[in-house]
């Protein structure tokens, strides 16, 4: 189905961002307006996406009209639509907190949102292999930038990290996509779905070669072990909104790997992935979820501690995509909006806690935070929403993973009982970590000297809570509940959206569709 | 011209990654330079290599397949706009850090 309004949500975010830019002297009032406008029109524009692609429409649109598979084309399928809608509600909740007063602390912080905006959209929506790569430096740049923020050595050594191995990532992202068009010919990715499996075999080992390249620098990006340790520092150093939407970055990677897995011509087997990816991805699964549970209960700082639930809840997701099925990928993008939404919410509330102590947000004893009567119980939500105990979308999402390994039992590899362990033995460590972490923030408070100490307490924390600030922080919190209690609609969408993903064919039929009929320069495609 | 193209490749990516390994920013951000280098001319060979060949298709059948040529020209230009970000980058470490070790640690992280 053709879309001229497709390239809406890319290009509002990179005109406002350009308009902030060049107004960069604007009051901050006006330039929190024009970023908020952005952010709420991305979010309307995916909202409208979303409604569009429901009835299983992938929508699809030749930029400039130059045809496929040499133009550049931008398609929106259900999943698309999914993290389009993600990254607004995401982004109106971090600008909303940023504009509490984090966005003062350094110059272009509205311009550069937009431009993350701008980077994350052209992700979710570009067809192309080459421009998958494009979108991920504008997003990448714009990132190093947000994560710069405010200034600071913890920052600038965060940043150095995070910069020299992204732009390792970059390298081996370029020589796997030059691998795979040697291969092929081809980067338009409905186009690879359709050669990949008609390649002669020597072809297809270059094309293997170059699919696991780009997973290995789509790990880096979701931050899977080895390949994490850029992430934990770089996210508990960020200021909080910025790291609330870096939550998201994570998932981009995982989106990427995604679409590359759904490329891969069906074998026949009928069991979702060839059993080699199903193992590697229960290795990588099982192997993050350790490192990410481990992480979490030795972390000396909320921050900190949040950074590995992140890296954790991407080992979730993976055990919940290994088996490949249609029930465990719905399973793992239910989980996905999930923890996407709370790990940001805490990441807010983890800020606003270290505001109002003291002892910033280091899990010692000190003084309970200033209107700790407002954050206990918004705590109390975001721990059992992330620990996944009843009755929040947590426990929903581990458990229908669970269940959708299991399936595959029958038919598939047996991975469940390694990621059943995995699963559930992450879910108790969580649980005692952000037990003891809101116990030690929260509840007690130091003994001796506790007036002299809560005098300090008042003069070191800068000031109340910000409206805004809270706000965001608690309408992402907020999701857990409203995703249980939709959880109707949102699981028979999100496996709705699992078929359409795995079954690339509708994909391939709406970027075919672009093709005029009669077009010389197509048919010579093929460059050899 | 295929082993030469393939072995400078190799050398620059090599050298690159023998950099990369190093414990200094400036030796890094010269790795990464190197690494740039050999990925753009490894993505402008994936088209296989012609000789007296336009990458123009408008001028008939012997042609260079235009599009690494295109693809590489963008990698050029993002490549090159990483680099000075970078280098930025590890100039302010520099000031900010006092070290132009990329491992400095300071005593900031205890609890």
């Amino acid at each position: 189905m053709n879309a001229p309004s497709l390239p809406l949500p890319l290009l509002l975010p990179l005109a406002l961002g350009a308009l902030l830019l060049i107004g960069a002297r604007l009051p901050l009032s006006v330039q929190r307006f024009i970023g908020l406008l952005g952010t709420l029109c991305v979010l309307a524009a995916a909202l409208d996406l979303l409604a569009l692609t429901a009835q299983g429409d992938v929508l699809a649109t030749a930029i400039g009209g130059w045809p496929p598979p040499l133009g550049i084309v931008l398609v929106c399928d259900r999943l698309s639509a999914l993290m389009l809608t993600l990254t607004g509600l995401l982004g109106t909740a971090a600008l909303l907190y940023a504009s509490g007063g984090l966005d003062a602390s350094g110059r272009h912080f509205h311009a550069l949102f937009q431009f993350q905006l701008f980077g994350l959209v052209g992700t979710f929506l570009t067809g192309d292999l080459f421009n998958l790569f494009v979108f991920f430096e504008v997003l990448l740049i714009a990132s190093y930038g947000l994560l710069m923020h405010g200034g600071g050595p913890a920052r600038t050594r965060a940043a150095l990290h995070y910069v020299v191995l992204n732009l390792v990532g970059s390298s081996l992202f370029l020589l796997g996509a030059a691998l795979i068009y040697a291969a092929t010919g081809t980067l338009n990715l409905a186009d690879l779905a359709v050669r990949l499996g008609q390649l002669t075999p020597a072809d297809a080992r270059l094309a293997g070669a170059g699919g696991l390249l780009l997973f290995t620098v789509f790990a880096l990006k979701a931050a899977l072990p080895p390949l994490h340790a850029w992430m934990v520092p770089a996210y508990a150093a960020a200021s909080a909104p910025v790291a609330a939407l870096f939550a998201i970055l994570t998932k981009v990677g995982l989106y990427a790997m995604l679409r590359l897995l759904s490329l891969v011509p069906d074998t026949g087997s009928g069991s979702g992935f060839a059993g080699s990816t199903t193992w590697l991805l229960t290795g990588a699964a099982v192997l993050t979820i350790t490192a990410g549970s481990l992480g979490a209960l030795a972390s000396t700082r909320l921050g900190t501690m949040i950074g590995y639930l992140v890296m954790l809840s991407m080992g979730t997701l993976l055990a919940g995509i290994a088996p490949g099925t249609a029930q465990g990928l719905a399973a793992a993008l239910y989980y996905l909006v999930h923890t996407t939404l709370i790990t940001a919410g805490l990441f807010m509330l983890a800020d606003l806690v270290a505001n109002g102590r003291a002892q910033g947000d280091r899990l010692i004893i000190g003084d309970p935070p200033r209107d700790a009567r407002i954050l206990a119980p918004l705590f109390l939500l975001g721990a059992i929403a992330i620990a996944g105990l009843p009755p929040l979308s947590g426990f929903l999402g581990k458990a229908w993973i669970l269940i959708a390994v299991q399936d595959l039992a029958a038919t598939g590899p047996a991975v469940w009982p390694w990621i059943w362990a995995a699963v559930l033995g992450s879910s108790f460590v969580v649980l005692l970590g952000v037990s003891r972490a809101g116990v030690l923030l929260l509840w007690r408070r130091r003994g001796s000297a506790s007036r002299q100490g809560s005098a300090a307490n008042a003069v070191a924390c800068r000031s109340g809570l910000a409206r805004p600030a809270l706000v965001g922080t608690s309408a992402l919190l907020a999701a857990s509940p409203l995703l249980m209690m939709f959880a109707g609609p949102l699981t028979s969408f999100t496996l709705a959206t699992a078929r359409q993903t795995l079954d690339n064919g509708e994909y391939v039929a709406a970027v075919a569709g672009l093709v005029p009929r009669t077009s010389a320069v197509n048919e010579e495609g093929a460059h050899r | 011209m295929e082993w030469l193209v393939a072995t400078m490749i190799g050398l620059l990516i090599g050298c690159g990654i023998c950099l990369l390994l190093r414990s200094r920013s400036f030796p890094v951000v010269l790795g990464l330079l190197l690494l740039s280098y050999g990925v753009n001319l490894f993505v402008f060979a994936a088209g296989g290599l012609h000789v007296d060949q336009p990458p123009l298709i408008a001028s008939g059948p012997p042609y260079a397949d235009p599009l690494p040529q295109a693809l590489v020209l963008t990698a050029i230009v993002i490549g090159f706009a990483m680099t000075a970000f970078v280098l930025m980058l590890a100039l302010r470490a520099l000031s900010e850090l006092g070290s132009d070790r990329v491992d400095e640690r300071q005593g900031d992280e205890e609890s």
